[in-house]
């Protein structure tokens, strides 16, 4: 009888299967495939943010050593631009801009990175030579890397579709009834801000490699990507014209993603259509340069906010106005995040009654932006809780008290927001409570104190966030403009003596999937943990999903998991009356035996399996052989985690230096299936959300020239740049999946920012400040205090 | 990167002769500027003269009031050195704070010294403290070492050997670090030795310098009061998306006063 020990299911820390490989340099990454013969692809790049190509000359390149082909824009005319996966409608009704997005440029380049052409050669250092050896004329054009400056009259045009550089100009939520809530306001509490352009910086760089057998047509592309099909579905049918059966899209080991490792890139088309013209596989590796330059960006918004307020403090309604950036072109989804996973966001965690949103999407001379982490609801969070506590200070209110004023009660769900989304659990106050005594926020004015007789300005800050994952029903994305579904699959293959192999649609790229997945499967089907393997990431392998991004793979990669084991359950039922000789209504299943209800009789899993592979004593008349089921799962909602995270920061005002001396993560993100892992996922989420609050900032000229285009410039926080972080979780079980999951990828990122800068703001209170916007460095923060010093003094 | 060719000499001697020889060639120690450079194809030397090799170029060593320092010593040793540690306890500290393990592991004194770069930390602790480079031709005296942005009196083809520093009465060293690149973006080592009271900056304008005010202040009152007042042009300083001319003009108030504090 398989017994699995309660240590390994659903509910246990266990240390992650993957790690041994990972930690070992045993991991497999793309750039650690190489193909028989392959050659090697260096891409020239645009140097200008704008410019008209006069001319390319690759004679002198394709007569180096070694160089195998030089193509550019022309070359390609014959393939498709990179395809948008998201089509977001105008106020009017009418359609967004939707400019081509070639694979190599033609005519003209629009953002510094943006490629022009690809040397392949025998290795990469004669790639290299052939990639400078390559001659193009540029007439350079005026050009525009920021949001207003590419609104403002006689701005330079970036595309002919786009008039204006508007990308689209959306809006959501009822407006005449906001302006009703605010006719009738006691205060209104306004809040310029911006939401600083981050550069995901994955570990591991982006790397494709293209191959095509002449035997069989096949075209193979190993990437580096969180969801092989999708780049499959986007790059067969809309670039390169390969039929599915003749296209295998594999991502093996990914080192990080963070979003950035969704779109579908020039490089994956470019490697793929390249190896089948020169017959053999081609190989290409992003430097980090390239990557600052290349993969697509996140945030950048600049954002005008209105809340209304009566005079008790709750809110009447909210009016926000943003402006995001685009980028040069529309990366994959890109659409999609300022507005569907944004706008959506905004009544947080509050009975906010009415709700107004219009969002301007704008093209400027940059790097695509598009999800990365959190994905809009980082902004929308950041924005709401700096409002939260502007309110509370404009209105004289304590910053908790207000909140909780207008906290969505626990017995009001399912509860509808006027902006689209009806959350389905939660308990506010709760995971507030829970922070508050975590974080000793009663004893902080005696912190604040002893502080100030060190001379260190000492402040605290929360977050009581919401966040909406697991997306997402394919009807209702279907509705707000999606081009694809987003429901996930899982195939569960009980093999004859017993072990599992699943496979997924999901895909990990240091989620630990492979562990978690593992415990869903051994708590259900009382499996051990090690008889358990996990397959992802191959479309040659695994049945069509739709990848992992937006806090998915659980909420709605799991409950494809529970709906496949329910089917090898049902099935495993027959095949044991059969073999006990009971009728199927008798049998009752737990945790790897099936036994005859109220007998002693059983039959292990082990034992079924065996008898559907090797069906000697079988129903064969009434079942088919084989224990193997493939279930599709479509969520019917989004899940909504949500919490409070508070963090505690000093800071030195000769330097305007901030050091987060304590920060506390109580989240909801329902059912926890291993809370280890919940507890990296949030730590690193922290760790990204303090990154963009205090240090990381993607600095462009006016004119779109990257300014923060290597580690030199662009900050990334480092292990003592972050405190400890303690986490804790609160759950509310999620009510429409079988799992009662949530998700717990992004919480981190979305919660953290705006508990910090609240901190920050907090601490600087005796100089008046109202607002700091990110990333808030020593240098801003010592202008800061510098001015009001300055100010004071004269 | 281009092709190079690659020598690895054993002594100075041979060393020199190489970089002679070849006027394209270039000398490298720890490489952290040199390699990068390499990486992105900015720089094309015909040949790299690995200084690894040559065992005269390494140690650390105390004769009588002076500290010398072989060029290739790695920031590591000089920042374990019991020697340094006892007498220059500044420099031990400014060679631990400079970069991660990985850098101190691998970076060279002399190799930062010869690079001269603005943001760099021992140009100032060796201005500061008066200290003599020595090379395979001569000594020259700190002041007229360090020429501003990446320049120093070195001729080419002439190595960097040694670096002689007088063990001061005080030393202290306070930097605030560039939040991206961990360079200092202001940083003010002092000193009370030999060659008098001598206050050093790196990280905040285009070249190590002196700030005669400070020497000044702190040669009648050696305490951090004393500095606290004195603040200098943000004329010709730095300015960039991290600090500008204004802000790193206050922080090298902040870290002289920061400093003396360290110095005692």
């Amino acid at each position: 009888m398989n017994v699995v020990t309660p240590f390994e299911g659903i509910g246990a820390a266990v240390k992650r299967k993957e790690d041994a490989r990972f930690l070992s340099g045993r991991g497999q990454y793309t750039d650690d495939l190489n193909r028989a013969g392959q050659a090697h692809a260096v891409i020239l790049r645009s140097p200008h943010p704008h410019a008209r190509i006069v001319s390319i000359d690759t004679a002198a390149a394709r007569a180096m050593p070694g160089v195998v082909a030089v193509f550019t824009g022309e070359d390609l005319k014959g393939v498709g631009g990179l395809p948008c996966g998201w089509q977001v409608k105008n106020k009017d009704g009418s359609p967004m801009a939707e400019p081509p997005h070639p694979v190599l440029a033609i005519g003209k380049v629009r953002h510094v990175g943006d490629p022009v052409a690809v040397a392949i050669a025998e290795t990469r250092a004669q790639a290299q030579d052939a990639a400078e050896a390559i001659r193009v004329e540029y007439e350079v054009l005026p050009s525009v890397g920021t949001i207003d400056g590419a609104l403002a009259p006689g701005a330079p045009q970036i595309h002919e579709a786009a008039p204006g550089n508007i990308c689209y100009d959306w809006h959501l939520g009822d407006a005449a009834a906001t302006e009703a809530a605010f006719a009738g306001a006691h205060k209104v509490v306004v809040l310029e801000t911006t939401n600083n352009r981050l550069i995901p910086n994955a570990m591991e760089p982006r790397a494709a490699i293209g191959d095509f057998d002449p035997a069989t047509g096949e075209h193979t592309l190993y990437t580096t990507s969180q969801n092989p099909h999708v780049i499959r579905l986007l790059m067969g049918a809309f670039v390169l014209g390969i039929p599915e059966a003749k296209l295998r899209v594999v991502a093996p080991d990914v080192g990080g993603g963070f979003g950035s490792k969704i779109y579908h890139y020039a490089e994956e088309a470019l490697v793929t259509w390249a190896a089948a013209q020169l017959k053999r596989p081609v190989k290409w590796t992003a430097d980090r340069s390239e990557s600052f330059m290349s993969d697509a960006h996140g945030r950048d918004h600049v954002t005008r906010a209105e809340l209304a307020l009566d005079k008790d403090g709750t809110f009447l309604g909210l009016k926000v106005s943003t402006r995001c950036n685009m980028g040069a072109y529309l990366s994959t989804f890109a659409p999609a995040v300022p507005t569907y996973l944004y706008a959506t966001l905004l009544a947080g965690v509050y009975r906010t009654p009415a709700i107004y949103a219009e969002v301007k999407a704008v093209f400027t001379n940059t790097v695509p932006v598009d999800a990365y982490r959190g994905a809009g609801r980082p902004e929308a969070t950041f924005l709401l809780e700096r409002l939260v506590d502007v309110a509370a200070a404009e209105m004289g209110m304590d910053r908790i008290e207000i909140r909780r004023r207008n906290f969505i009660k626990p017995d009001m769900f399912p509860y509808q927001t006027p902006v689209a989304l009806q959350y389905d659990s939660g308990n506010y106050d709760a995971t507030l409570n829970a922070a508050l005594a975590a974080a000793d926020w009663a004893g902080f004015e005696a912190r604040r104190a002893e502080a100030a007789k060190r001379g260190r300005l000492r402040g605290i800050g929360c977050s009581t966030y919401i966040e909406a994952c697991g997306i997402a029903p394919s009807h209702v994305v279907g509705q707000l403009g999606a081009r694809a579904g987003l429901y996930e699959v899982a195939n569960i293959r009980v093999h004859p003596t017993g072990s599992v192999t699943v496979f997924t649609g999901t895909h990990s790229h240091g989620q630990g999937h492979e562990t978690t997945f593992a415990q869903l499967v051994s708590d259900r089907l009382g499996v051990p943990l090690d008889k358990v393997d996990v397959v992802h990431g191959d479309t040659g392998k695994i049945p069509f999903g739709m990848g992992t991004y937006g806090s998915r793979s659980l909420a709605v990669g799991g409950s494809a998991m529970v709906k496949a084991m329910d089917k090898i359950i049902a099935k495993g039922k027959r095949i044991a009356a059969h073999l006990m000789e009971a009728s199927v209504e008798d049998i009752e299943f737990d945790r790897g035996v099936f036994r005859v209800a109220g007998t002693d009789k059983t039959k292990s899993l082990a034992e079924v399996s065996l008898a559907a592979y090797v069906p000697h004593n079988y129903p064969i008349e009434e079942i088919e052989p084989g224990l193997e089921e493939t279930a599709f799962y479509d969520p019917k909602n989004f899940t909504y985690p949500a919490g409070c995270h508070i963090a505690e920061v000093e800071i030195d005002p000769d330097t305007g230096a901030t050091t987060i001396v304590n920060f506390v993560a109580v989240d909801d993100v329902g059912r926890v299936i291993n809370p280890m892992i919940v507890e990296g996922q949030v730590q690193g989420g922290v760790a990204q959300g303090i990154g963009q609050a205090l240090l990381e900032n993607a600095a462009y000229a006016p004119d779109g020239t990257l300014l923060s285009g290597s580690m030199m410039d662009y900050a990334m926080p480092r292990a003592d740049d972050l405190p400890a972080v303690g986490v804790a979780t609160h759950t509310t079980l999620c009510t429409h999946n079988p799992l009662g999951v949530k998700g717990c990828g992004e919480v981190g990122a979305i919660g953290s920012p705006p508990a910090v800068i609240n901190a920050v703001v907090d601490a600087l209170k005796p100089f008046g400040v109202r607002h700091v916007d990110m990333p808030a460095t020593p240098a801003k923060i010592w202008s800061i205090i510098h001015g009001s010093r300055r100010v004071a003094a004269e | 990167m281009y092709d190079f060719a690659y020598h690895k000499p054993t002594s100075i001697a041979d060393a020199v002769k190489l970089l002679q020889a070849d006027p394209e060639a270039k000398p490298i120690a720890g490489g952290h500027t040199l390699i990068p450079a390499l990486k992105h194809r900015l720089n094309r030397p015909s040949a790299l003269v690995d200084l690894s090799g040559i065992a005269e170029l390494k140690g650390i060593r105390r004769e009588g009031d002076t500290i010398v320092i072989g060029a290739m010593t790695r920031h590591v040793e000089v920042a374990t050195n019991p020697e340094v540690a006892a007498a220059i306890p500044a420099l031990s500290r400014m060679a631990g704070s400079i970069g991660d393990t990985q850098v101190r592991n691998r970076g060279t004194m002399g190799g930062s010294l010869a690079n001269n770069d603005p943001a760099a930390d021992y140009p100032a602790a060796v201005l500061a403290l008066g200290g003599t480079l020595v090379t395979n031709a001569r000594q020259i005296a700190a002041d007229d070492f360090f020429q501003g942005m990446f320049t120093t009196a070195l001729e080419p083809a002439e190595l960097l050997v040694a670096i002689r520093l007088p063990v001061p009465l005080k030393c202290g060293y306070a930097k605030m670090k560039n939040p991206a690149s961990r360079y200092s973006m202001a940083g003010v080592f002092v000193a009370k030795g030999p060659a008098g009271v001598r206050v050093a900056v790196n990280g905040a304008g285009p070249g190590v310098f002196r700030v005669a005010a400070m020497e000044q202040a702190l040669a009648a009152n050696w305490s951090p009061d004393a500095v606290a007042g004195i603040s200098i042009p943000a004329d010709g300083l730095n300015s960039d998306i991290h600090a500008s001319a204004e802000y790193r003009a206050h922080l090298v108030t902040v870290m002289a006063k920061r400093a003396v504090a360290d110095a005692g």
